[in-house]
């Protein structure tokens, strides 16, 4: 009966959705039954093993193992598990730190593994002395520690945080042999505990003429970015925690401005003063930085926008896929409007397109984790996601992107910040050898 | 992702917390300071100058400063070196591709209080908030002049600064109007 029903279910649903092997999504999440049964000739159907080796206990499984460490840190054995650096010698001059994405799962990314940028270094800051001060257009500047900050109502929520310049090497035009740690990895996500914005303005007041508030970094380059009041009085927050501890030190402890959505360097990290403003600053990462350079020769300001994007994690560049048969295509999905619709993936670089499953939940500004199954045939095939988010904005294509953003001559160094707020598809070409290699599709 | 019921559970349990308390009340925690308290760490220089600090400096007085402590990263006379360009000597400066090599001060840069801004805060890169406003403003008088922005006579203050036309000042859209 049970066997019956899963391979009439399982082979309705193992019919191909889109050309080049992937399949219906309805046969991941929950109906894992009815997937291993059909992954044909393995699971339950070779009762006949003849000559396997008979199973032994290794040397973990005989003796005591080791004491229990007070913070514990991932297995020896996930030594590669590690952001890549930009500046490992701490010359002088910024420092990145990318993710990871082909090495991790789910939505949520592993404190140690957070992307950073830090501009002068990352201060040590004793949280005792640290303070915040909100002054200029309010009715009362105040000053708050960490301790008072603390005993203030918290909410947590979930953020990606993305750099303006994430993506950046796909202005080359021609795809650059990186993977998607290198392309992609200036965007994480956590979940943020602390305290409103609104509700500390609230106590500061606010006079009606401010439009903007300056936030502004107790790091050496005091890092500054003015920001409109219109965010301040939605979802801005002084973020306490990540993940359930206390800020990374790169990722601006003791506290930092979290504006979900909205490009990275705007999150002024290691916080110590907002201004309110009657216009903005025009500090050097809005005036010059993150004002992107359009064809034309004009220049977006205040993009402030991180736009609805998708990658594929898995299978990426760099990886090699072991022979035809079943794979499972994830990727992660995210935009600063809101969440995430839907997510299509193809297999035929964009000839056909299936509707790919997300994991729940579907959360605002957040990642959003995506599969799809997918049967390789063993011959070529470039994979790509396509994001739309709630509010009807889809990820352009590489064609429409180029053709209102522009692309560079030539390559840009893969480190170099080119121009900013990338966010088209992303496709990764499978050769008939499985090898998968970053491609323009 | 709040439910209606989780919103209006929400709603009545902010009522019940503010019903011992005045309306909209929150913890006041924080404690008062005055704007001549914070003063030491108010740096923030608006495009109309407001915030900019007394004192002054001329494109000579700024040469020397330049030469000892920004040259070893910016090269001689601003030409570039491991850290950017500072001066641009194009002789048609207009914005040629998308790259951000345009963004030159002279070619790209809207504002002009923008370099006395950057540099205060975080140059030079490794003794930041070392240098006097002084010692800014004659720093920012040399750029603007090797730049062929200003004379090579002229001070730059509180009042001048502010006044100098970037070339590329009117050349930027906003992205997103109705964030603002």
């Amino acid at each position: 009966m049970a066997n019956s029903r899963n391979r009439n279910t399982g082979g309705q649903s193992l019919e191909p959705v889109a050309g080049n092997g992937l399949i219906d999504r309805r046969a991941l999440l929950g109906r894992g039954m009815m997937l291993a049964g059909a992954m044909g000739g393995g699971i339950g159907t070779s009762s006949a093993a003849a000559g396997a080796e008979p199973l032994a206990d290794d040397p973990w499984s005989l003796e005591i193992g080791e004491p229990t460490p007070l913070y514990q840190v991932p297995s020896k054995f996930e030594a590669k598990v590690v952001r890549t650096l930009s500046n490992p010698n701490h010359e002088p001059r910024n420092s990145h730190s990318r993710t990871p994405h082909h090495l991790l799962e789910g939505t949520t990314t592993p404190n140690g593994l957070h992307f950073t940028i830090n501009h002068g270094g990352v201060p040590t800051i004793d949280p005792d002395k640290h303070r915040l001060v909100i002054h200029g257009l309010v009715k009362r500047p105040l000053e708050f520690t960490l301790e008072t900050l603390s005993r203030y109502p918290m909410i947590s929520r979930m953020a990606f945080v993305e750099c303006g310049g994430n993506s950046a090497p796909m202005f080359s035009p021609e795809p650059m042999q990186e993977n998607v740690q290198a392309i992609h990895g200036l965007a994480s996500c956590a979940e943020w505990t602390g305290v409103k914005l609104s509700t500390l303005l609230e106590e500061t007041g606010i006079d009606p003429r401010a439009k903007w508030f300056i936030a502004e970094g107790a790091d050496s380059p005091r890092l500054s970015r003015s920001v409109p009041m219109k965010k301040a009085l939605d979802d801005a927050m002084i973020a306490l925690y990540q993940n359930g501890e206390r800020l990374m030190p790169g990722n601006g402890y003791p506290m930092r401005l979290l504006l979900p959505g909205y490009e990275g360097n705007m999150n002024v990290k290691f916080l110590r003063r907002i201004k309110l403003v009657e216009q903005p600053a025009m500090s050097m990462y809005e005036a010059r930085t993150y004002s992107p350079i359009l064809p034309n020769g004009k220049a977006y300001r205040f993009y402030f926008l991180q736009e609805v994007k998708s990658f594929i994690t898995s299978p990426s560049h760099g990886l090699t896929l072991k022979g035809p048969g079943l794979y499972e295509i994830s990727g992660i999905a995210y935009s600063g409007t809101g969440p995430i619709e839907k997510v299509m993936v193809s297999a035929d670089g964009g000839q056909s397109w299936a509707q790919a499953a997300l994991q729940e939940p579907v959360l605002s500004k957040a990642f959003t984790r995506f599969r799809m199954p997918w049967r390789w045939s063993g011959g070529p095939a470039t994979l790509q996601s396509r994001a739309w988010d709630e509010s009807g904005n889809v990820q352009p294509t590489r064609a429409e992107f180029v053709a209102a953003r522009g692309e560079l001559p030539k390559p840009a160094p893969v480190l170099a910040f080119p121009n900013q707020h990338y966010n088209s598809i992303t496709s990764w070409g499978v050769g008939s050898n499985g090898e998968v290699k970053h491609v323009y599709a | 992702m709040f439910t209606p019921k989780r919103a209006a559970f929400a709603a009545s349990l902010l009522l019940a917390m503010m019903a011992g308390a005045s309306l909209a009340e929150t913890p006041n925690f924080g404690k008062p300071i005055d704007e001549a308290a914070i003063a030491n760490w108010d740096i923030s220089i608006l495009p109309d100058g407001t915030g900019l600090p007394k004192g002054g400096g001329t494109p000579a007085q700024g040469a020397p400063i330049y030469a000892e402590k920004c040259s070893a990263c910016h090269g001689d006379n601003g030409k570039g070196a491991q850290a950017a360009a500072l001066v641009d000597n194009r002789p048609n400066i207009e914005i040629a591709g998308i790259s951000a090599s345009q963004k030159t001060i002279k070619g790209f840069w809207p504002y002009s209080t923008t370099i006395f801004d950057f540099i205060r805060r975080a140059m030079p890169f490794q003794a930041p908030h070392s240098l006097t406003d002084d010692e800014v403003y004659a720093l920012t008088a040399y750029i603007l002049a090797e730049n062929k922005l200003i004379g090579a006579n002229d001070v730059m203050d509180a009042q001048s600064l502010p006044k100098v036309k970037m070339p590329n000042r009117d050349n930027f859209i906003i992205r997103f109007p109705d964030r603002i």
